[in-house]
């Protein structure tokens, strides 16, 4: 199984804090890996908010790829920061050559564009960059976002802190939101692409459990939207049900849950908009999951949600103080972070609610 | 050497002979009575015996003629092995044994070609037998308790419409819905399939339709019964129970007059209207009630006279599938208001697909399902050669459907019913959870269900003589002699019991795999244990 966890803070932290959350909860995961995805980026990101941050693992021929691409595109290279790793021996990690998180300005021509236009863009501009090292075998493209950054890699989670100096107390990598995991995919093949928490045009989802569901909402999905892909995971598909929900048709968050774990006839029979739930129902069927799950992500706006397969069969729980709120499989990671928090105001979400946390840290239970 | 005439028939060229023990026989004669074939017969025999007939023993050849049973031996009166004669023995003294040196497809054309009911007696092999559930939940997710937990069990009827077609808005904060939408019905996933007032007894028909409304409105099971292609009693058309039903139209309208003549004194909507294209025990031809069947009751219901009546291969009118949509799903959608969905029922053939496609295409978005019938579907009457050497096996094709449908991302919009064979080996519950694993909403049943009312018909020439009139259990008789042996309450709760134990089966298959509803396209969850299987249908072979 699986642990997962995030973090909002109203004051930036570094990856440490979430090393943190994680590292006491290891009983549930096997340290095989670490992975995380920040947003609302301070450090050395903090002056570069609104232009695109390209992350991406790559030899030297896939960072020469990217570079040939984006300035095909027209994208101007602004910022780009390169870590200094700690290439001690001993450390349990597959390093990539290089690791890019280079912030990209616009082209002229994409200045007055609408941001919805031009996130389409940066999602082709991806789905582009990672055919192109798919196709070398050079590299891995993670995210390509506003104020987004993705880290993964394979190996023990402290060693790959440890490599990437995020244990560092001046660590330039800061932000008020981070989600992370610190395990590889066991299920499938052992690939980056497979590690949550996955990525698409301002979403973050990562998973705990085992989507059952898993070919039904993948034959569906490949054709709903073209940013659907790799389906390296069962729990990508937990991300692309949640994209095409409020990306694509721009219901309200709480039907992400109807779509996910729609209730019983039975119950909806008895609800009054049930001419709404059926439909839903009827027509995202194939979006339904199955299996022991718990879900956190983020969304575009900062909002954090956490919620839960419709038996409830993976656990999480919310903790927060007054800077700070955590999302968690384990309370042992809250402890870690936030040992003087009042756990009374820990809330354990049930199978029938969604969590939503805004950016004043504010907490929404809300009911299926 | 003495004479015989070699063209003369004897118990030896037939498919059953009758063997008979006269000394256990009490002479009571219910055998020969109770035979509705008509095959035995009382003759006297000249037996050589040596008797004692004083009080001790004194034993002298005598001479007797005694009454004995024999098999009639021509062709109008065939053994079918029903074993009812075997049923009524008081002391065993008969039965019918199965033949294996039988000449009958030889000898039994003299009047034209073989008809019969029952299923094809040729092609009986059981794909869904050679696929195991074999994805079951085990530690990386748990299983789920089939006792415990709850389940969601329902398949929709009805046209679905893909999202961005829906006619939805947000309102503070909430979806309303701003125009409307086909009529969906979530039912249960087996539908007990079309078979008509004619086809069976009117008894035999009401049977199954108490068991569908037992198990509404005692058991929660949201059973549907499609009526057949024969009309339906005027009571029931007018009765609140009509919600239980799919009313189906063939190419004969049989029993449509009645239908539309009771639409205004409707007081509850049908399930569903199924329009019959083909059927998968006799695909391109035509419905068939012999005249033997169509008593009074018969041609009042279907609004016809006394004679044979043959369904046409075609829906006269109907040259392609955009016609078909245009014309009867349109007028039957807005017969009932648009409140009802039209599906249709294709047999399986290679070109399913095509007449899949077409309809996911249609700009009208009007078929409300497609249920698709194989080769092993039963059927009351037809041409042997129909039943033995037409038709397609369901499971591939069931599963060519649903892949084309998700290679254009359309799964879902026209709920796939599979049938035709289900339930072949008496276990309809697995055969439906397999079927729904490999892209079916839901599955159909109509054989297993009159075998739930007695019937012994099977697919190795036993009985099948539904066409006749001379069903032994009057299930498949409109004599009222015949339909009296059937207890009606009994035979209604052997299919309440059978469905609740299916139920339940259905949940024990559910429950290993993880899943609280039904798992639809989940082809993951089987293996094969037969390679050209599994790579035909796209799962994993297993061995």
């Amino acid at each position: 199984m699986c642990r997962i966890g995030s973090i909002k803070s109203r004051t930036p932290i570094g990856p440490s804090t979430a090393l943190e959350l994680m590292i006491p909860q290891q009983e549930g995961h096997d340290n095989s890996g670490y992975a995380m995805v920040m947003q609302d980026l301070f450090g050395v990101f903090a002056d570069f908010k609104d232009k695109p941050l390209l992350s991406a693992a790559c030899n030297a021929e896939g960072a020469a790829l990217i570079d040939e691409y984006m300035e095909e595109r027209h994208f101007s290279l602004l910022y780009s920061w390169t870590p200094r790793p700690d290439a001690r021996p001993g450390l349990d990690i597959r390093a990539m050559p290089r690791y890019l998180f280079c912030v990209y300005d616009y082209p002229p021509e994409y200045r007055d564009m609408s941001m919805e236009k031009k996130g389409e863009i940066m999602l082709d501009v991806r789905l582009a960059l990672r055919r192109l090292l798919d196709a070398r075998e050079s590299g891995y493209v993670y995210s390509f976002w506003p104020d987004v950054l993705t880290l993964k890699e394979i190996g023990d989670p402290r060693d790959i802190a440890a490599y990437f100096r995020l244990w560092d107390p001046d660590c330039p990598l800061r932000a008020r939101n981070i989600v992370t995991q610190c395990r590889q995919n066991t299920n499938y093949a052992i690939v980056r692409y497979a590690a949550h928490p996955f990525f698409l045009q301002g979403y973050t989802l990562c998973a705990n459990g085992e989507n059952t569901f898993y070919t039904k909402n993948r034959e569906f999905q490949k054709s709903l939207h073209r940013g659907y892909i790799g389906f390296e995971s069962d729990s990508q598909c937990f991300l692309y049900s949640l994209h095409y929900v409020l990306h694509e048709m721009k219901w309200p968050l709480p039907y992400y849950k109807h779509v996910i774990t729609p209730l019983p006839f039975a119950e909806i029979d008895r609800r009054e908009d049930r001419d709404v739930l059926n439909l839903i129902r009827e027509t995202l069927a194939h979006l339904e999951i199955n299996g022991p799950n718990t879900i956190i992500a983020m969304l575009p706006d900062g909002r954090m949600i956490t919620c839960c397969d419709s038996k409830k069969l993976r656990p999480v729980v919310v903790g927060r103080t007054d800077d700070m709120l955590a999302i968690s499989s384990e309370v042992c990671g809250l402890n870690a972070i936030m040992p003087d928090r009042d756990t009374s105001g820990d809330i354990y979400p049930d199978e029938r609610e969604i969590i939503v946390i805004d950016n004043e840290l504010r907490v929404q239970r809300c009911r299926q | 050497m003495q004479t015989v005439k070699a063209l003369d028939l004897y118990p030896g060229d037939l498919r059953w002979i009758i063997e008979y023990d006269p000394a256990r026989c009490t002479m009571c004669g219910s055998c020969v009575a109770q035979c509705t074939q008509n095959a035995i017969e009382v003759r006297m025999m000249r037996q050589d015996l040596t008797v004692s007939r004083a009080a001790q023993p004194d034993p002298e050849p005598s001479h007797l003629a005694r009454p004995v049973i024999r098999q009639k031996t021509d062709i109008e009166h065939l053994c079918v092995g029903c074993g009812f004669c075997q049923k009524v023995c008081p002391n065993d003294a008969i039965r019918p044994v199965r033949n294996p040196d039988q000449r009958l497809p030889l000898l039994a054309r003299g009047h034209g070609p073989i008809k019969r009911g029952g299923r094809t007696e040729l092609n009986s092999q059981r794909t869904l037998d050679a696929i195991v559930v074999g994805r079951i939940s085990q530690m990386t997710d748990p299983s789920l308790d089939s006792e415990r937990h709850t389940f969601d069990v329902r398949a929709p009827l009805g046209r679905v419409l893909p999202s961005r077609e829906l006619p939805l808005k947000v309102e503070n904060g909430r979806l309303v819905k701003t125009g409307t939408t086909p009529p969906v019905n979530w039912i249960y996933p087996l539908i007990f399939s079309d078979m008509s007032i004619g086809a069976l007894s009117t008894r035999a028909w009401e049977a199954v339709a108490l068991a569908v409304a037992y198990l509404n409105e005692e058991c929660a099971l949201p059973v549907r019964m499609s009526s057949g292609e024969g009309g339906m009693p005027i009571r029931l058309l007018e009765s609140d129970q009509l919600k239980y039903f799919i009313i189906q139209i063939a190419s004969g309208h049989f029993g449509w007059d009645r239908i539309i003549k009771a639409l205004p004194r409707m007081k509850s909507d049908p399930a569903g209207v199924l329009i019959k294209i083909g059927q998968g025990a006799k695909p391109g031809d035509g419905g068939l009630l012999p005249a033997s069947k169509v008593a009074p009751h018969i041609q009042a219901i279907r609004g016809v006279p006394r004679s044979t009546l043959h369904s046409p291969p075609n829906h006269q009118g109907l040259y392609s599938i955009e016609e078909s949509v245009q014309k009867m799903h349109l007028s039957l959608n807005a017969a009932f208001g648009f409140r009802v969905p039209v599906a249709i029922k294709c047999a399986a053939s290679g070109s399913s697909v095509s007449v899949y496609n077409n309809l996911l295409r249609d700009p009208y978005k009007i078929c409300g399902g497609f249920f698709l019938d194989g080769i092993q579907g039963g059927t009351g009457a037809a041409n042997e050669v129909s039943l033995d050497h037409t038709g397609h096996p369901i499971v591939s094709k069931l599963r060519e459907c649903y892949l084309a449908a998700v290679q254009q991302g359309l799964q879902g919009q026209i709920p796939l019913w599979a049938g035709g064979g289900v339930g072949l080996t008496g276990n309809a519950a697995a055969d439906a959870f397999k079927m729904i694993c490999l892209g079916a909403n839901g599955v159909f049943c109509g054989k297993i269900l009159i075998q739930l009312l007695g019937c012994v018909g099977n697919e190795h020439g036993r009985c099948n003589s539904c066409s006749n009139g001379r069903c032994p259990n009057g299930i498949c008789s409109q004599d009222p002699r015949l339909v009296a042996r059937l207890d009606v309450d009994k035979g209604a709760q052997n299919i309440v019991d059978y469905v609740l134990a299916f139920d339940s089966e259905l949940r024990k298959l559910m429950a290993p795999v993880g899943n609280s509803s039904l798992p639809v396209g989940r082809s993951d969850a089987l293996v094969s244990t037969d390679r050209a299987i599994a790579e035909k249908l796209g799962i994993a072979y297993a061995c």
